[in-house]
């Protein structure tokens, strides 16, 4: 026991010693941990997001969200279904493997193998070639617009590294073989991957033989879950953590308050709306014969009754921008023509429920998850409020997202939540196909509205085929607007975000993808 | 003794496999994990791949069977949220939970064993009075709020104790222990007074009333005419007899706490088993849950034999009546 004790003492001693001197330390809370350090591992986009520090894509998103070279340093279109994409040459990974054209081709088969739960990520892709060490053409399905967008989170393993570790496959939990990938990681970006431990803390340093030119000042990245708001709060108060990217909305003023913390808001890029069952028979109402709510006036009564700037202020504390539209005004397809709302008139909503023949209301399951969006339940609560003001009967059921899902699945609800932020794409497209477009073959997963528009699904259609973006955009700003016409969805508002800052970090960029970049994050000296 | 313990173990298999198969009832509620584990933009086919190949699909007892088959050969599969091998992730999250829990174990023991015997001595004084508001506090605050307000206290004004984690830890291989670093010992200050509060109150308050219980019996007060001093009557005859309940008690909630110690590893986000747990609720992470409920299961089968024995060692009385196998709780 003695000799135990006494080993660990000189461990404890050693590790001590030999921690280096930091000069930039920012210690990072987020309100949980990642899932893994392998990108390929879990759809996760905050997980793929703090990846995106040690590992990086052929191309990336600028300060202005728009795409910018990365690992390629141009691309062109060959033929309708190959990009050829020119890699950017003396690029090393942390390891100090030169990056080629065989770290692409290994992480393409890698990402697009059979078991990735990353495969959807790269929905066009077909197969990938080498032309030459710095050279790879790409081949996708005909006409697919959107490849960029989707390459702007395929991060780039180093073949050899994979290969070495035996992890050219991705982590097949349903195998039960752990993979190399999970606990370490090779990539080519601004900070290298040092030590983890889940739910505790991650280590990243500097990695001073990036690529690109440094901007930030930042040595060391300790990163350290909290998951309890008032402790993330309290910690960032006291000095011990410097940022959050979660500040718990209800504590902004008493951060605020505190002289050694700045809070930055702003609006995300989820939209939260509320989606109607257009099933042929109401699922839970005192309708029995029919569906009222395919009855669009049903649908405008609904919205007309909504007191959006009431949820604005009173709900979100004046933080959420109210919206008529079902993308955020960053998302290529948005036009402000489209962001009108229905005005908010109780009286217009009665008279619309009594000419579609419901004067005295009817009653519906109202859906709503507890633990996904910002202030969902409280949503719900005050639209359920309004809604019984007009003479509906909602009925609201609350729970958490892995229930509420399933039965949104199987279409055992009326009306419920549901919000988007078009991520990783950062194109309309993405909600259009996913949440408008008809459940066939690839298309609708998240349609629980079950909405079956032929108009709207040719304009979709259309618009996946059209590689000229400004024609693709025009489409699908078309599609937009029917869903709009149709009063498919009722907008509710982008939700808000809020970061926190302590007061030794200087300069933070906040973009609405609700990414924090550190690698353009200043500290102060 | 022997026989205690063998014919304890026989008993632990069958309620192993009772839990195990609640737990997959259980699960059946919990939602689906898949929604979770793929990126929104995945289709609906890939959906259906990943859930068929997490054989989600199978019927619940042919999800317990598979199980109890692997969780025999001492396979109990990979965390669906962290990827990893389920035994490592648990292993990893033990010693904090233990240190956690034995710390304030033993520091509620030494305090309220001591402030019971002293509160049935002495009835009515103020210091008595005083410690029986603390107590009444104590069990009735709950925990969340009592490490809440130690975090105000001690870290935004004070600005003495960290906030949250496990500070400093030193590996062991087998074991990680904050013990041996003083960040890591600072770390395990307020965490183990708010699991600890809880304790100290009830200890004292069981410890005062059966002291008081055995004061009034007559070998006190034969020890008494016997000339005997007063620390010996109180500590050598008294406390002792009333030590059973203490040790049931005790016992119960070690267990309960190295289980669910939820929520105070939560606000002070100490990475522990409970932590772990909610966390996997959230995940729908059925293969860590199921594992997690049966190393709970065994610790409270081995905790109930340990105090078993140990009354044995408070009252040999209790020897012949244990072996005998009737229930001594």
């Amino acid at each position: 026991m003695l000799t135990i004790k006494s080993a660990a003492m000189a461990l404890a001693l050693t590790t001590a010693m030999a921690a280096p001197a930091i000069a930039a330390t920012m210690r990072w809370a987020p309100q949980r941990d990642i899932v893994s350090m392998d990108p390929y591992s879990y759809g996760d986009t905050f997980t793929l997001s703090v990846l995106n520090h040690v590992y990086e894509g052929l191309v990336r998103y600028d300060a202005t969200l728009q795409i910018e070279p990365a690992l390629a340093e141009k691309w062109e279109v060959v033929s309708p279904t190959v990009w050829r994409f020119h890699l950017r040459k003396g690029v090393k990974f942390h390891d100090g493997a030169d990056f080629t054209a065989d770290d692409v081709l290994a992480s393409l088969k890698r990402v697009s193998d059979q078991t990735s739960p990353l495969r959807g990520n790269l929905p066009a892709y077909v197969s990938s070639e080498k032309i030459d060490d710095h050279t790879v053409d790409i081949h996708v399905t005909e006409n697919y617009p959107l490849l960029l967008n989707d390459l702007t989170n395929i991060h780039i393993f180093d073949q050899g590294w994979l290969v070495t570790n035996k992890a050219e496959a991705p982590t097949d939990v349903a195998k039960g073989v752990e993979g190399y990938a999970t606990s370490h990681a090779n990539g080519t970006g601004p900070f290298k991957f040092i030590s983890r431990k889940p739910d505790v803390e991650t280590v990243f340093d500097v990695n001073p033989d990036w690529w690109d030119k440094r901007q930030h000042n930042i040595d060391r990245i300790v990163m350290t879950p909290i998951t309890s708001p008032a402790t993330r709060v309290a910690a960032l108060i006291s000095g011990e953590i410097d940022f959050t990217n979660q500040a718990p909305l209800q504590d902004i003023p008493r951060l605020q308050a505190s002289s050694n913390v700045k809070v930055l808001s702003n609006n995300e890029l989820r939209t939260i709306f509320l989606v109607m069952n257009q099933s042929p028979k109401a699922f839970e109402s005192d309708v029995t014969d029919k569906n009222p709510l395919q009855d669009i006036k049903v649908r405008q009564a609904l919205y007309h009754a909504i007191d959006a700037d009431a949820i604005q202020k009173v709900v979100m504390s004046g933080l959420s921008r109210t919206t008529g539209s079902l993308v955020a005004p960053a998302i290529p397809g948005y036009v402000p023509d489209l962001d009108k709302r229905l005005s908010y008139d109780p009286d217009k909503a009665k008279a619309l429920l009594a000419e579609a023949g419901y004067p005295n209301g009817f009653s519906f399951s109202f859906l709503c998850r507890n633990t996904e969006f910002v202030n969902e339940e409280q949503i719900c609560q005050a639209v359920s409020a309004m809604w019984a003001r007009v003479g509906l009967r909602p009925n609201l059921n609350v729970g958490p997202t892995t229930i509420q899902d399933a039965k949104f699945d199987t279409l055992q609800f009326d009306v419920g939540t549901l919000g988007w932020a078009n991520e990783p794409m950062l194109d309309s497209y993405s909600i259009l196909v996913q949440v408008v477009h008809s459940k066939t073959g690839n298309a609708g997963v998240f349609n629980w509205g079950a909405w079956k528009d032929t108009e709207i699904d040719g304009l979709i259609d259309e618009a996946g085929r059209t590689i000229d973006r400004t024609a693709r955009l025009a489409l699908q700003s078309k599609a937009l607007q029917r869903a709009n016409d149709l009063s498919m969805f009722i907008p509710v508002h982008q939700q808000p975000m809020a970061w926190a800052v302590g007061s030794n970090v200087k300069d933070v960029l906040q973009l609405s993808d609700n990414k924090a970049r550190h690698w353009l994050t200043h500290m102060a000296d | 003794m022997l026989l205690l313990v063998l014919k304890r173990l026989a008993n632990a298999v069958v309620v192993l496999l009772f839990v195990a198969l609640l737990a997959f009832t259980i699960f059946k509620f919990l939602g689906d994990p898949v929604q979770l584990m793929l990126n929104p933009q995945a289709t609906q086919e890939e959906r259906d791949a990943l859930t068929q190949r997490l054989g989600l699909n199978d019927p619940v007892p042919v999800q317990f069977v598979k199980f109890v088959a692997n969780a025999v050969q001492g396979d109990f599969g990979m965390s669906y949220r962290n990827q990893l091998p389920v035994m490592g992730v648990i292993a990893e999250r033990f010693p904090a939970t233990f240190e956690l829990v034995m710390v304030s174990s033993i520091a509620a023991l030494l305090i309220g064993l001591p402030l019971g015997v002293f509160a049935a001595i002495n009835g009515g004084s103020f210091m008595v009075r005083v410690a029986h508001i603390i107590s009444m506090i104590g069990v009735s605050v709950p925990a969340f709020v009592i490490g809440i307000l130690l975090i105000l206290a001690f870290s935004i004004e004070l600005q003495v104790l960290p906030a949250f984690g496990r500070g400093e830890v030193v590996d062991l291989g087998f074991w990680t222990t904050g013990l041996l670093t003083s960040s890591g010992r600072y770390a395990l200050i307020m965490p183990a007074i708010s699991l600890a509060l809880f304790q100290i109150s009830f200890i004292m308050r069981l410890v005062t009333s059966e002291m008081l219980e055995v004061l009034r019996t007559d070998f006190i007060r034969f020890a008494r005419a016997r000339g005997l001093r007063a620390r010996a009557i109180y500590f050598r005859h008294g406390l002792r007899n009333c030590l059973m309940p203490v040790v049931t008690i005790t016992g119960m909630l070690i267990g309960d706490l190295i289980a669910f110690a939820l929520v105070t590893e939560i606000v002070f986000q100490w990475p522990g088993m409970g932590f772990l747990f909610v966390q996997s609720v959230q995940y729908v992470d059925i293969p860590v849950m199921a594992a997690y409920l049966m190393i709970v299961c065994c610790i409270f089968i081995l905790i109930n034999l340990i105090t078993d024995l140990i009354y044995v060692v408070v009252d040999p009385r209790m020897g012949a009546t244990a072996i005998g196998g009737s229930n001594v709780r």
